[in-house]
Protein backbone atom coordinates (compact mmCIF):
# COMPACT_ATOMS: atom_id res chain seq x y z
CA UNK A 1 0.00 0.00 0.00
CA UNK A 2 1.32 3.77 -1.40
CA UNK A 3 0.92 6.57 1.27
CA UNK A 4 -1.17 9.39 0.37
CA UNK A 5 0.36 12.18 -0.31
CA UNK A 6 -2.34 14.81 -0.01
CA UNK A 7 -3.25 16.17 -3.28
CA UNK A 8 -2.36 19.76 -3.95
CA UNK A 9 -3.28 21.99 -6.70
CA UNK A 10 -0.83 23.67 -9.01
CA UNK A 11 -0.35 27.68 -8.73
CA UNK A 12 -2.96 29.67 -9.65
CA UNK A 13 -1.27 30.93 -12.11
CA UNK A 14 0.14 27.76 -14.00
CA UNK A 15 -3.60 26.79 -13.80
CA UNK A 16 -5.20 29.75 -15.78
CA UNK A 17 -1.87 29.96 -18.24
CA UNK A 18 -2.83 26.11 -18.94
CA UNK A 19 -6.63 26.64 -20.03
CA UNK A 20 -5.78 30.21 -21.76
CA UNK A 21 -3.20 27.77 -24.03
CA UNK A 22 -5.42 25.00 -24.35
CA UNK A 23 -8.60 27.18 -25.08
CA UNK A 24 -6.32 29.22 -27.86
CA UNK A 25 -5.14 25.85 -29.45
CA UNK A 26 -8.30 24.81 -29.59
CA UNK A 27 -9.65 27.79 -31.53
CA UNK A 28 -6.54 28.34 -33.75
CA UNK A 29 -7.08 24.47 -34.64
CA UNK A 30 -10.69 24.37 -35.64
CA UNK A 31 -10.89 25.72 -39.01
CA UNK A 32 -14.74 26.69 -38.92
CA UNK A 33 -13.24 29.08 -36.27
CA UNK A 34 -10.28 30.30 -38.37
CA UNK A 35 -12.95 31.06 -40.93
CA UNK A 36 -14.63 33.50 -38.83
CA UNK A 37 -11.57 35.23 -37.19
CA UNK A 38 -9.21 35.14 -39.58
CA UNK A 39 -10.42 34.22 -43.13
CA UNK A 40 -13.27 37.15 -42.86
CA UNK A 41 -11.64 39.98 -41.55
CA UNK A 42 -8.31 39.31 -44.34
CA UNK A 43 -11.18 39.20 -47.12
CA UNK A 44 -13.59 42.37 -45.68
CA UNK A 45 -9.81 44.49 -45.68
CA UNK A 46 -8.74 43.47 -48.72
CA UNK A 47 -11.81 43.85 -50.68
CA UNK A 48 -12.67 47.38 -48.95
CA UNK A 49 -8.55 47.83 -49.57
CA UNK A 50 -8.52 47.27 -53.22
CA UNK A 51 -11.51 46.92 -54.73
CA UNK A 52 -14.58 49.50 -54.89
CA UNK A 53 -17.43 46.73 -54.89
CA UNK A 54 -18.49 48.87 -51.50
CA UNK A 55 -18.67 52.35 -51.56
CA UNK A 56 -16.30 54.14 -48.92
CA UNK A 57 -16.31 57.91 -48.28
CA UNK A 58 -13.37 58.37 -46.66
CA UNK A 59 -13.41 61.94 -45.69
CA UNK A 60 -9.57 62.37 -47.36
CA UNK A 61 -8.05 59.25 -46.14
CA UNK A 62 -6.88 56.39 -48.08
CA UNK A 63 -8.95 53.56 -48.62
CA UNK A 64 -6.87 51.41 -46.52
CA UNK A 65 -5.95 53.87 -43.83
CA UNK A 66 -9.51 54.25 -43.28
CA UNK A 67 -10.70 50.80 -43.54
CA UNK A 68 -7.93 49.14 -41.25
CA UNK A 69 -9.23 49.76 -37.85
CA UNK A 70 -12.99 48.94 -38.73
CA UNK A 71 -11.31 45.75 -40.03
CA UNK A 72 -9.53 45.21 -36.04
CA UNK A 73 -12.71 46.06 -34.67
CA UNK A 74 -14.45 43.15 -36.90
CA UNK A 75 -11.42 40.85 -36.03
CA UNK A 76 -12.23 41.79 -32.16
CA UNK A 77 -15.95 41.33 -32.89
CA UNK A 78 -15.70 37.97 -34.45
CA UNK A 79 -13.30 36.37 -31.60
CA UNK A 80 -14.65 38.05 -28.68
CA UNK A 81 -18.41 37.48 -29.74
CA UNK A 82 -19.02 34.88 -32.01
CA UNK A 83 -15.83 32.51 -31.26
CA UNK A 84 -16.11 32.78 -27.88
CA UNK A 85 -19.89 32.24 -28.00
CA UNK A 86 -20.17 29.31 -29.96
CA UNK A 87 -16.69 27.54 -27.75
CA UNK A 88 -18.75 28.05 -24.83
CA UNK A 89 -22.30 27.01 -25.30
CA UNK A 90 -20.85 23.55 -26.92
CA UNK A 91 -18.80 23.31 -24.10
CA UNK A 92 -21.51 23.91 -21.43
CA UNK A 93 -23.46 21.61 -23.62
CA UNK A 94 -21.24 19.00 -23.57
CA UNK A 95 -20.66 19.12 -19.80
CA UNK A 96 -17.01 20.72 -20.00
CA UNK A 97 -17.74 23.50 -17.58
CA UNK A 98 -18.82 21.39 -14.82
CA UNK A 99 -16.29 18.75 -15.62
CA UNK A 100 -13.38 21.73 -15.31
CA UNK A 101 -15.22 23.51 -12.45
CA UNK A 102 -14.79 19.63 -10.29
CA UNK A 103 -10.94 20.50 -10.74
CA UNK A 104 -8.63 22.68 -9.48
CA UNK A 105 -9.14 25.38 -11.83
CA UNK A 106 -12.87 26.02 -10.84
CA UNK A 107 -14.96 28.25 -12.39
CA UNK A 108 -13.42 31.38 -12.00
CA UNK A 109 -10.35 30.22 -13.31
CA UNK A 110 -12.23 28.65 -15.81
CA UNK A 111 -13.20 32.22 -16.91
CA UNK A 112 -9.84 34.18 -17.17
CA UNK A 113 -8.64 31.33 -18.96
CA UNK A 114 -11.06 31.88 -21.75
CA UNK A 115 -10.44 35.79 -21.36
CA UNK A 116 -7.00 34.90 -21.72
CA UNK A 117 -7.29 33.09 -24.64
CA UNK A 118 -9.33 35.24 -26.49
CA UNK A 119 -6.86 38.05 -25.82
CA UNK A 120 -3.98 35.67 -27.31
CA UNK A 121 -6.04 34.89 -30.48
CA UNK A 122 -6.79 38.73 -31.09
CA UNK A 123 -3.12 39.13 -30.63
CA UNK A 124 -2.45 36.65 -33.53
CA UNK A 125 -4.97 38.22 -35.68
CA UNK A 126 -3.63 41.71 -35.29
CA UNK A 127 -0.24 40.57 -36.55
CA UNK A 128 -2.25 39.03 -39.33
CA UNK A 129 -4.15 42.00 -39.81
CA UNK A 130 -1.46 44.62 -39.34
CA UNK A 131 1.16 42.65 -41.50
CA UNK A 132 -1.07 42.04 -44.51
CA UNK A 133 -2.81 46.23 -44.16
CA UNK A 134 0.94 47.22 -43.85
CA UNK A 135 1.78 45.42 -47.46
CA UNK A 136 -1.03 47.13 -48.97
CA UNK A 137 0.04 50.51 -47.72
CA UNK A 138 -1.78 51.39 -44.31
CA UNK A 139 -0.19 53.99 -42.23
CA UNK A 140 -1.43 54.03 -38.98
CA UNK A 141 -1.00 57.22 -36.57
CA UNK A 142 1.39 55.52 -34.12
CA UNK A 143 0.24 57.51 -31.51
CA UNK A 144 -2.68 56.39 -31.09
CA UNK A 145 -1.94 53.07 -31.44
CA UNK A 146 -1.95 52.44 -27.52
CA UNK A 147 -5.24 54.38 -27.35
CA UNK A 148 -6.22 51.69 -29.92
CA UNK A 149 -5.33 48.86 -27.32
CA UNK A 150 -7.12 50.47 -25.14
CA UNK A 151 -10.35 50.53 -27.14
CA UNK A 152 -9.54 47.08 -27.81
CA UNK A 153 -9.79 45.55 -24.20
CA UNK A 154 -12.88 47.48 -23.94
CA UNK A 155 -14.28 45.82 -26.89
CA UNK A 156 -13.18 42.85 -25.35
CA UNK A 157 -14.92 43.25 -22.45
CA UNK A 158 -18.08 44.05 -24.00
CA UNK A 159 -18.27 41.33 -26.42
CA UNK A 160 -17.05 38.66 -24.56
CA UNK A 161 -19.56 39.35 -21.72
CA UNK A 162 -22.41 39.14 -24.25
CA UNK A 163 -20.75 35.67 -25.50
CA UNK A 164 -20.99 34.67 -22.59
CA UNK A 165 -24.67 35.95 -22.16
CA UNK A 166 -26.10 34.36 -24.56
CA UNK A 167 -24.08 31.11 -24.30
CA UNK A 168 -24.94 30.42 -20.91
CA UNK A 169 -29.25 31.08 -21.63
CA UNK A 170 -29.48 29.65 -25.22
CA UNK A 171 -29.42 26.30 -26.55
CA UNK A 172 -26.00 25.29 -28.19
CA UNK A 173 -27.41 25.41 -31.57
CA UNK A 174 -29.53 28.59 -30.91
CA UNK A 175 -26.19 29.94 -30.27
CA UNK A 176 -24.49 28.56 -33.16
CA UNK A 177 -27.12 30.21 -35.66
CA UNK A 178 -27.26 33.77 -33.27
CA UNK A 179 -23.92 34.29 -32.72
CA UNK A 180 -23.20 34.03 -36.38
CA UNK A 181 -26.33 36.28 -37.50
CA UNK A 182 -25.75 38.92 -35.26
CA UNK A 183 -21.88 39.12 -36.42
CA UNK A 184 -23.20 39.75 -39.99
CA UNK A 185 -25.66 42.17 -39.14
CA UNK A 186 -23.29 44.15 -36.73
CA UNK A 187 -20.77 43.91 -39.80
CA UNK A 188 -23.50 45.16 -42.07
CA UNK A 189 -25.25 47.79 -40.44
CA UNK A 190 -23.71 48.25 -37.21
CA UNK A 191 -21.82 51.27 -37.52
CA UNK A 192 -18.37 49.18 -37.37
CA UNK A 193 -16.91 49.40 -41.15
CA UNK A 194 -18.66 52.39 -42.18
CA UNK A 195 -19.06 55.10 -39.54
CA UNK A 196 -22.78 55.34 -37.84
CA UNK A 197 -23.21 58.90 -39.19
CA UNK A 198 -22.92 57.37 -42.92
CA UNK A 199 -25.46 55.01 -42.45
CA UNK A 200 -28.94 55.79 -43.53
CA UNK A 201 -31.62 57.38 -41.84
CA UNK A 202 -32.65 55.58 -38.31
CA UNK A 203 -29.64 52.97 -38.85
CA UNK A 204 -27.34 56.09 -38.00
CA UNK A 205 -28.64 57.05 -34.69
CA UNK A 206 -29.19 52.99 -33.65
CA UNK A 207 -25.26 52.22 -34.41
CA UNK A 208 -24.19 55.37 -32.56
CA UNK A 209 -25.41 53.19 -29.59
CA UNK A 210 -24.53 49.85 -30.29
CA UNK A 211 -21.35 48.43 -29.14
CA UNK A 212 -20.25 47.84 -32.62
CA UNK A 213 -20.45 51.09 -33.66
CA UNK A 214 -18.65 52.63 -30.37
CA UNK A 215 -16.01 49.90 -31.10
CA UNK A 216 -15.40 51.14 -34.64
CA UNK A 217 -15.60 54.59 -33.62
CA UNK A 218 -13.25 54.47 -31.45
CA UNK A 219 -10.46 52.28 -33.17
CA UNK A 220 -10.71 54.91 -36.25
CA UNK A 221 -10.63 57.82 -33.92
CA UNK A 222 -7.18 56.29 -32.57
CA UNK A 223 -5.70 55.03 -35.54
CA UNK A 224 -6.83 57.80 -38.12
CA UNK A 225 -5.46 60.40 -35.77
CA UNK A 226 -8.47 62.35 -35.14
CA UNK A 227 -9.00 61.06 -31.50
CA UNK A 228 -11.00 58.76 -29.47
CA UNK A 229 -14.77 59.90 -28.87
CA UNK A 230 -15.79 60.49 -25.31
CA UNK A 231 -19.25 58.59 -25.82
CA UNK A 232 -17.69 55.96 -27.34
CA UNK A 233 -15.66 54.70 -24.48
CA UNK A 234 -19.20 55.26 -22.14
CA UNK A 235 -20.77 53.60 -24.72
CA UNK A 236 -18.58 50.44 -24.73
CA UNK A 237 -18.53 50.68 -20.54
CA UNK A 238 -22.28 51.05 -19.96
CA UNK A 239 -22.55 47.64 -22.36
CA UNK A 240 -19.80 45.57 -20.55
CA UNK A 241 -21.53 46.30 -17.56
CA UNK A 242 -24.87 46.18 -18.41
CA UNK A 243 -23.76 42.39 -20.38
CA UNK A 244 -21.56 41.10 -17.42
CA UNK A 245 -23.94 41.85 -15.31
CA UNK A 246 -26.77 39.82 -17.36
CA UNK A 247 -24.35 37.32 -17.68
CA UNK A 248 -23.30 36.83 -14.14
CA UNK A 249 -27.23 36.68 -13.07
CA UNK A 250 -28.21 34.51 -15.80
CA UNK A 251 -25.46 31.97 -16.90
CA UNK A 252 -26.25 28.41 -16.53
CA UNK A 253 -23.19 26.17 -15.86
CA UNK A 254 -25.64 23.12 -17.05
CA UNK B 1 -14.14 10.12 9.85
CA UNK B 2 -15.56 8.87 6.69
CA UNK B 3 -14.42 10.45 3.89
CA UNK B 4 -18.09 11.08 2.62
CA UNK B 5 -20.83 11.89 5.14
CA UNK B 6 -24.40 12.48 3.25
CA UNK B 7 -27.46 12.74 5.92
CA UNK B 8 -30.91 13.61 5.04
CA UNK B 9 -30.00 15.56 2.12
CA UNK B 10 -33.11 16.64 0.32
CA UNK B 11 -32.92 18.06 -3.52
CA UNK B 12 -36.12 19.42 -5.23
CA UNK B 13 -36.58 20.45 -9.12
CA UNK B 14 -39.44 22.17 -9.61
CA UNK B 15 -40.71 21.59 -6.06
CA UNK B 16 -40.67 17.56 -6.45
CA UNK B 17 -37.87 15.82 -4.54
CA UNK B 18 -35.67 13.78 -6.10
CA UNK B 19 -33.69 13.39 -3.46
CA UNK B 20 -35.69 12.87 -0.59
CA UNK B 21 -33.64 12.74 3.26
CA UNK B 22 -31.02 9.98 1.80
CA UNK B 23 -28.21 9.23 3.83
CA UNK B 24 -24.72 7.23 3.57
CA UNK B 25 -21.29 7.03 4.05
CA UNK B 26 -18.67 5.94 2.25
CA UNK B 27 -15.18 5.08 3.80
CA UNK B 28 -11.74 5.52 2.60
CA UNK B 29 -9.89 2.39 1.21
CA UNK B 30 -13.15 1.10 0.71
CA UNK B 31 -15.21 0.96 -2.86
CA UNK B 32 -18.76 1.71 -1.87
CA UNK B 33 -21.41 1.49 -4.62
CA UNK B 34 -24.53 3.24 -4.73
CA UNK B 35 -27.22 1.20 -7.15
CA UNK B 36 -30.23 2.12 -8.26
CA UNK B 37 -32.39 2.17 -10.99
CA UNK B 38 -32.72 4.93 -13.17
CA UNK B 39 -34.39 8.38 -11.80
CA UNK B 40 -33.69 6.84 -8.78
CA UNK B 41 -31.60 10.25 -7.61
CA UNK B 42 -28.27 8.60 -7.61
CA UNK B 43 -26.62 11.45 -9.86
CA UNK B 44 -28.30 14.14 -7.98
CA UNK B 45 -26.73 12.81 -4.77
CA UNK B 46 -23.62 12.69 -6.41
CA UNK B 47 -24.02 16.36 -8.04
CA UNK B 48 -24.44 17.54 -4.71
CA UNK B 49 -21.55 16.00 -2.96
CA UNK B 50 -19.25 17.43 -5.72
CA UNK B 51 -20.44 20.72 -4.93
CA UNK B 52 -22.08 21.39 -8.26
CA UNK B 53 -25.96 21.18 -6.74
CA UNK B 54 -26.83 22.99 -3.80
CA UNK B 55 -28.47 21.01 -1.55
CA UNK B 56 -32.19 21.94 -0.40
CA UNK B 57 -31.85 20.65 3.28
CA UNK B 58 -29.37 17.97 4.79
CA UNK B 59 -25.96 18.16 5.07
CA UNK B 60 -23.01 16.55 3.26
CA UNK B 61 -19.34 16.46 4.33
CA UNK B 62 -16.64 15.53 2.27
CA UNK B 63 -13.36 14.63 3.63
CA UNK B 64 -14.77 16.60 6.53
CA UNK B 65 -15.71 19.96 4.86
CA UNK B 66 -18.79 21.60 2.95
CA UNK B 67 -18.71 20.83 -0.62
CA UNK B 68 -19.51 24.87 -1.95
CA UNK B 69 -18.28 26.83 1.12
CA UNK B 70 -14.72 24.67 1.22
CA UNK B 71 -14.92 24.18 -2.89
CA UNK B 72 -10.73 25.43 -3.23
CA UNK B 73 -9.95 23.57 -0.35
CA UNK B 74 -11.57 20.07 -1.96
CA UNK B 75 -11.08 20.69 -5.27
CA UNK B 76 -7.58 19.10 -5.34
CA UNK B 77 -8.33 16.47 -3.51
CA UNK B 78 -11.69 15.16 -4.89
CA UNK B 79 -11.61 13.48 -8.40
CA UNK B 80 -14.79 13.79 -10.63
CA UNK B 81 -16.17 11.29 -13.54
CA UNK B 82 -19.51 12.60 -14.66
CA UNK B 83 -22.13 10.61 -16.50
CA UNK B 84 -21.64 12.64 -19.49
CA UNK B 85 -17.75 13.02 -19.85
CA UNK B 86 -17.45 16.57 -20.07
CA UNK B 87 -14.98 16.62 -22.64
CA UNK B 88 -14.26 19.13 -24.31
CA UNK B 89 -14.55 17.36 -27.95
CA UNK B 90 -12.54 19.52 -30.14
CA UNK B 91 -9.36 18.93 -28.27
CA UNK B 92 -7.14 15.34 -28.78
CA UNK B 93 -7.41 12.54 -26.25
CA UNK B 94 -4.11 12.63 -24.81
CA UNK B 95 -4.29 16.69 -25.02
CA UNK B 96 -6.75 16.67 -22.77
CA UNK B 97 -5.12 14.83 -20.28
CA UNK B 98 -2.36 16.47 -19.92
CA UNK B 99 -4.20 19.57 -19.69
CA UNK B 100 -6.11 18.47 -16.27
CA UNK B 101 -3.19 17.04 -14.97
CA UNK B 102 -1.72 20.69 -15.22
CA UNK B 103 -4.04 21.75 -12.72
CA UNK B 104 -2.00 19.68 -9.98
CA UNK B 105 1.20 20.29 -7.91
CA UNK B 106 2.22 16.52 -8.51
CA UNK B 107 -0.45 14.58 -10.40
CA UNK B 108 0.24 10.79 -11.66
CA UNK B 109 2.47 10.12 -14.62
CA UNK B 110 0.24 10.58 -17.40
CA UNK B 111 2.19 7.81 -19.60
CA UNK B 112 1.69 5.44 -17.33
CA UNK B 113 -2.30 6.34 -17.21
CA UNK B 114 -2.12 6.06 -20.79
CA UNK B 115 -0.40 2.51 -20.64
CA UNK B 116 -2.94 1.39 -17.92
CA UNK B 117 -6.13 2.44 -19.54
CA UNK B 118 -5.11 1.72 -23.01
CA UNK B 119 -5.49 5.53 -24.15
CA UNK B 120 -2.30 5.05 -26.26
CA UNK B 121 -4.34 3.94 -29.65
CA UNK B 122 -6.85 7.12 -29.76
CA UNK B 123 -4.26 9.34 -28.45
CA UNK B 124 -4.62 11.73 -31.03
CA UNK B 125 -8.00 11.06 -31.87
CA UNK B 126 -10.10 14.13 -31.03
CA UNK B 127 -12.58 13.32 -28.05
CA UNK B 128 -15.69 14.06 -30.73
CA UNK B 129 -14.34 10.89 -32.45
CA UNK B 130 -14.21 8.50 -29.66
CA UNK B 131 -16.14 5.62 -29.11
CA UNK B 132 -18.18 5.48 -25.93
CA UNK B 133 -16.12 3.33 -23.81
CA UNK B 134 -12.71 5.45 -25.09
CA UNK B 135 -14.67 8.38 -23.61
CA UNK B 136 -15.18 6.62 -20.23
CA UNK B 137 -11.74 5.51 -20.12
CA UNK B 138 -10.58 8.81 -20.80
CA UNK B 139 -12.86 10.82 -18.57
CA UNK B 140 -11.54 8.04 -15.99
CA UNK B 141 -7.88 8.88 -16.25
CA UNK B 142 -9.11 12.54 -16.03
CA UNK B 143 -10.38 11.93 -12.61
CA UNK B 144 -7.43 10.02 -11.10
CA UNK B 145 -4.87 11.97 -12.45
CA UNK B 146 -4.71 14.61 -9.65
CA UNK B 147 -3.99 11.69 -6.77
CA UNK B 148 -7.04 12.47 -5.09
CA UNK B 149 -8.08 10.76 -1.54
CA UNK B 150 -11.68 10.35 -2.67
CA UNK B 151 -13.05 9.51 -6.24
CA UNK B 152 -16.85 9.65 -7.53
CA UNK B 153 -17.34 7.89 -10.78
CA UNK B 154 -20.94 8.35 -12.14
CA UNK B 155 -21.57 5.16 -14.13
CA UNK B 156 -18.16 4.26 -15.08
CA UNK B 157 -18.56 1.53 -16.99
CA UNK B 158 -21.55 2.39 -18.84
CA UNK B 159 -21.25 1.49 -23.05
CA UNK B 160 -17.78 0.00 -22.54
CA UNK B 161 -17.05 -3.09 -23.77
CA UNK B 162 -15.73 -6.28 -21.70
CA UNK B 163 -12.00 -5.46 -22.13
CA UNK B 164 -12.23 -2.07 -21.23
CA UNK B 165 -14.56 -2.81 -17.99
CA UNK B 166 -12.08 -5.01 -16.84
CA UNK B 167 -9.20 -2.59 -17.36
CA UNK B 168 -11.47 0.05 -15.39
CA UNK B 169 -12.20 -2.47 -12.37
CA UNK B 170 -8.98 -3.01 -11.39
CA UNK B 171 -7.67 0.49 -11.56
CA UNK B 172 -10.72 0.93 -9.20
CA UNK B 173 -9.20 -2.06 -7.48
CA UNK B 174 -5.94 -0.21 -6.74
CA UNK B 175 -7.08 2.88 -5.48
CA UNK B 176 -8.78 1.07 -2.88
CA UNK B 177 -5.71 -0.96 -2.00
CA UNK B 178 -3.92 2.63 -2.10
CA UNK B 179 -6.94 4.01 0.65
CA UNK B 180 -8.82 6.13 -1.62
CA UNK B 181 -12.41 6.10 -1.19
CA UNK B 182 -14.08 5.29 -4.10
CA UNK B 183 -18.06 6.21 -4.84
CA UNK B 184 -19.69 5.02 -7.59
CA UNK B 185 -22.57 4.74 -9.10
CA UNK B 186 -23.95 1.99 -11.13
CA UNK B 187 -27.02 0.30 -12.07
CA UNK B 188 -25.12 -2.74 -13.06
CA UNK B 189 -25.86 -5.40 -10.57
CA UNK B 190 -21.98 -7.33 -11.75
CA UNK B 191 -20.05 -4.55 -11.50
CA UNK B 192 -21.25 -3.74 -7.54
CA UNK B 193 -21.18 -7.08 -7.37
CA UNK B 194 -17.46 -7.43 -8.17
CA UNK B 195 -16.62 -3.99 -6.67
CA UNK B 196 -18.10 -2.87 -4.00
CA UNK B 197 -17.39 -3.24 -0.11
CA UNK B 198 -20.62 -1.53 0.51
CA UNK B 199 -23.74 -1.51 -1.63
CA UNK B 200 -26.48 1.02 -1.10
CA UNK B 201 -29.51 0.44 -2.60
CA UNK B 202 -30.85 3.83 -3.72
CA UNK B 203 -35.05 4.20 -4.78
CA UNK B 204 -37.28 6.62 -5.22
CA UNK B 205 -34.82 9.39 -3.56
CA UNK B 206 -33.62 7.68 -0.43
CA UNK B 207 -31.23 4.51 0.67
CA UNK B 208 -33.54 1.54 1.32
CA UNK B 209 -31.00 -1.42 2.13
CA UNK B 210 -27.45 -0.89 2.59
CA UNK B 211 -24.66 -3.66 3.85
CA UNK B 212 -21.92 -5.82 1.86
CA UNK B 213 -22.81 -7.35 -1.09
CA UNK B 214 -23.18 -10.70 1.31
CA UNK B 215 -25.27 -9.06 3.52
CA UNK B 216 -27.49 -7.83 0.95
CA UNK B 217 -27.42 -11.19 -0.66
CA UNK B 218 -28.35 -13.22 2.94
CA UNK B 219 -31.05 -10.57 3.95
CA UNK B 220 -34.18 -10.22 2.89
CA UNK B 221 -37.89 -9.00 3.68
CA UNK B 222 -38.62 -12.00 6.06
CA UNK B 223 -35.08 -12.65 7.15
CA UNK B 224 -34.86 -15.45 9.88
CA UNK B 225 -38.44 -17.06 8.86
CA UNK B 226 -37.63 -18.90 5.61
CA UNK B 227 -35.68 -21.40 4.84
CA UNK B 228 -33.29 -21.32 1.86
CA UNK B 229 -32.28 -24.73 0.11
CA UNK B 230 -29.25 -24.35 -1.63
CA UNK B 231 -27.88 -26.99 -4.02
CA UNK B 232 -25.64 -28.17 -7.03
CA UNK B 233 -27.98 -29.91 -9.50
CA UNK B 234 -25.58 -32.34 -11.73
CA UNK B 235 -25.90 -32.48 -15.13
CA UNK B 236 -28.94 -34.43 -16.05
CA UNK B 237 -30.56 -34.38 -13.22
CA UNK B 238 -34.38 -33.77 -14.26
CA UNK B 239 -35.55 -30.70 -11.70
CA UNK B 240 -38.96 -31.11 -12.91
CA UNK B 241 -39.93 -33.23 -10.28
CA UNK B 242 -39.00 -30.92 -7.91
CA UNK B 243 -40.75 -28.06 -8.82
CA UNK B 244 -44.23 -30.00 -9.56
CA UNK B 245 -43.64 -31.35 -5.92
CA UNK B 246 -42.55 -28.03 -4.51
CA UNK B 247 -45.74 -25.98 -6.88
CA UNK B 248 -48.68 -28.80 -5.04
CA UNK B 249 -47.30 -26.85 -2.06
CA UNK B 250 -47.80 -23.65 -2.84
CA UNK B 251 -44.20 -22.74 -3.49
CA UNK B 252 -43.76 -21.21 -6.58
CA UNK B 253 -41.66 -18.26 -8.40
CA UNK B 254 -40.70 -16.23 -7.44
CA UNK B 255 -40.03 -18.13 -4.33
CA UNK B 256 -38.62 -20.87 -6.55
CA UNK B 257 -35.45 -19.54 -8.74
CA UNK B 258 -33.32 -22.09 -10.50
CA UNK B 259 -29.99 -20.68 -10.91
CA UNK B 260 -27.89 -18.69 -8.60
CA UNK B 261 -29.37 -16.08 -6.33
CA UNK B 262 -27.62 -12.73 -7.11
CA UNK B 263 -27.58 -9.32 -6.39
CA UNK B 264 -29.99 -9.00 -9.53
CA UNK B 265 -32.59 -10.73 -7.24
CA UNK B 266 -32.52 -8.81 -4.10
CA UNK B 267 -32.19 -5.62 -6.12
CA UNK B 268 -35.41 -6.48 -8.07
CA UNK B 269 -36.76 -7.81 -4.54
CA UNK B 270 -36.00 -4.60 -3.07
CA UNK B 271 -36.81 -2.00 -5.86
CA UNK B 272 -39.94 -3.79 -7.97
CA UNK B 273 -40.18 -5.28 -11.17
CA UNK B 274 -42.30 -2.34 -12.95
CA UNK B 275 -40.84 -0.60 -15.41
CA UNK B 276 -40.07 3.10 -15.08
Amino acid sequence: MTAIVPSQAAPAWRRVAAQAAFETRTILRNGEQLLVTIALPLFLLVGLARTSIFELDTAGATRIDFATPGVIAVAVMSTAFTSQAIATAFDRRNGVLRLLATTPLGRGGLLAGKVLGVLAVEVVQAVVISVVALGLGWRPHAAGIPAALGAGLLGTAAFTALALLIAGVLRAEGVLAVANLVLVLLIAGGGVLVPPDRLPGPLADLATWLPSGALGEAMRGALLGGGVPVLSIVVLALWTAAFGWSAARLFRWQ
Amino acid sequence: MPALSVDRLVKRYDGRAVVDGLTLTAASGQVTAVLGPNGAGKTTTIECCEGLRKPDAGTVRVLGLDPHADAAALRPRVGVMLQDGGLPSGARALEVLRHVSEMYASPRPVDELVERLGIGSFARTSVRRLSGGQRQRLALACAVVGRPELVFLDEPSAGMDPQSRHAVWALVKELRADGVAVVLTTHLMDEAESLADVVHVVDHGAVIASGTVSELLSGGSDAGNETTVRFTAPAGLDLAELTKWLAERGVTDPAVTVGRRTLEHVFLDLTGRHLR
